[in-house]
């Protein structure tokens, strides 16, 4: 499951536009998630400033920007 | 808002306001829907563009007010440190005040009879047919708390690499990874030895892989500090730690008083831009020059382009995507064409080691001042792909 550090968005729409199964709807605001997600991670990493990021069945963040992770 | 309009343009960028204020000269009755509070805000944008081409978008208007600072040269920085300096001698380029080009462009469009909301967000799409399947014909916008149908014969989608639109339409709008150049941008006051007349470009596996790092000068003092590497390589080191660490670097005494972050795709244009009803410009389109990053002007173009087919889908009462058709074919005529070659030539140039970029900036550095220009440039990198060559003489002669 991939998660997202609202803090740190800029709504600049970049995940959205690399992801293939169109499973992240930005809002004005916010963006989330939806079920049709795979957790492919493109979305990971393409985002510029390291606002999303995968969340393990432990409910731990892979190293990247894990620190950071409050949502 | 009415609850009927010929045109619905989505997003008010320079590609919206300029397929808008199109439409709307040759007859139609257009309305144009911004999601943010205000045109222009927030920027995001290098703010970089070639005065030429603009004065030729925007015939037989004047060039709108928002240019902040002419440029008539670059600096190739290779990965040595090197620098290959480009003078044209005369001023080909300039960057923007894109929060103030922005806004100017929306005006003129007012100026033709546009109706403009800002704070209107499309959240969905009305659609022909009984059971709501069939093609588009309006839009679902939130504005000012309210929602609100709002029906039209053709919905032009310039509403960015996120491009909504496209993907109500059905439309493949995705960007492959390696294809979308992960940016973050500072605009940063206190910067020093720069010439303002230059704009800064440095290439290097450790500086900006699979893409470059800008410098473009707003004033004497005040640059736009930005990066945009390659999907590829932002999956180990974000955009943002790359520019951080050059800043740190750089231009250590700066303050930051602009911050922006995007993504913009380098690739051709999608095969698809049109459907029954609807049409995508700019970023949406992926009309972006694919070397360059550039899409300001390209934006405008197909605007121009698509305001101009879609008024005359409408004379003749046919919105169906054959009637629509001429744009797309247009397009590829004016820039998609180029774009497929600067594809091909940005594929090698971007996958060049930090070895092969300072053999080329010697190569360079060994001619005279006067014959140091960007195609030959292009000529020297490409030395050993000589098919490559005939795309760059192409490029240069359209």
């Amino acid at each position: 499951m991939i998660g997202v550090i609202n803090d740190k968005c800029d709504f600049c729409g970049t995940c959205v536009a690399v992801c293939p199964f169109d499973a992240i709807d930005l809002y004005e605001a916010r963006i989330a998630i939806n079920q049709r997600c795979t957790d492919c991670m493109l979305c990971v990493w393409i985002c510029p400033v390291e606002t999303l990021a995968l969340i393990d069945e432990q409910g731990k963040m892979t190293p990247r920007a894990a620190a950071e992770f409050t949502a | 808002m009415q609850s009927d309009y010929d045109v619905i343009v989505v997003g008010a960028g320079p590609g919206g306001s300029w397929a808008a204020k199109t439409a709307a000269e040759k007859g139609a009755q257009v309305l144009l829907l911004e999601k943010d509070r205000e045109v222009g805000v927030p920027v995001r944008c290098g703010e970089a563009i070639g005065t030429a081409s603009l004065r030729a978008v925007c015939e037989p208007e004047p060039l709108p007010r928002g240019i902040a600072n002419g440029i008539s040269g670059a600096v190739l920085v290779a990965p040595n440190g090197r620098e290959v300096v480009l003078d044209w001698g005369q001023e080909v380029g300039a960057i923007l005040d894109r929060k103030v080009f922005d806004y100017e462009l929306s005006l003129m469009a007012a100026a033709q009879g546009v109706e403009i909301r800002t704070k209107a967000y499309v959240y969905d799409v009305i659609r022909n047919g009984a059971n709501g399947n069939g093609s588009i014909s309006g839009v679902r916008v939130q504005h000012l708390g309210k929602n609100y149908d709002v029906r039209a014969k053709i919905v032009i989608g310039a509403d960015g690499i996120e491009s909504r639109v496209g993907r109500f339409a059905g439309l493949r709008t995705f960007t492959k990874l390696k294809d979308m150049e992960s940016c973050m941008q500072v605009t940063l006051a206190n910067v020093t030895n720069i010439d303002r007349r230059y704009i800064y470009l440095l290439f290097g596996r450790e500086v900006a892989p699979g893409g470059y790092l800008w410098i473009f000068p707003k004033s004497e003092t005040v640059a736009n500090v930005g990066i945009g590497i390659s999907g590829e390589y932002a999956r180990h080191k974000s955009a943002q730690r790359y520019l951080q660490e050059f800043i740190d670097r750089r231009f250590p005494k700066a303050a930051a008083v602009y911050t922006v972050v995007g993504g913009v795709t380098c690739a051709p244009t999608l095969e698809k831009i049109v459907a029954d009803g609807v049409m995508l410009v700019g970023d949406a389109a992926h009309q972006i020059n694919p070397m360059s990053g550039g899409g300001i002007v390209t934006a405008m173009l197909a605007g121009k382009i698509a305001g101009r087919v879609a008024a005359a889908a409408i004379a003749r009462d046919d919105f169906s995507s054959q009637s629509l058709e001429p744009y797309a074919q247009e397009w590829h005529a004016a820039q998609g064409k180029n774009h497929e070659r600067l594809y091909k030539i940005k594929q090698a140039v971007y996958k060049f080691t930090d070895d092969e970029l300072n053999r080329t900036a010697e190569a360079v550095l060994a001619k005279k001042p006067e014959e140091r220009t960007l195609i030959n440039v292009f000529k020297a990198a490409l030395i050993r792909h000589p098919s490559l060559i005939f795309d760059v003489l192409k490029v240069f002669m359209s």
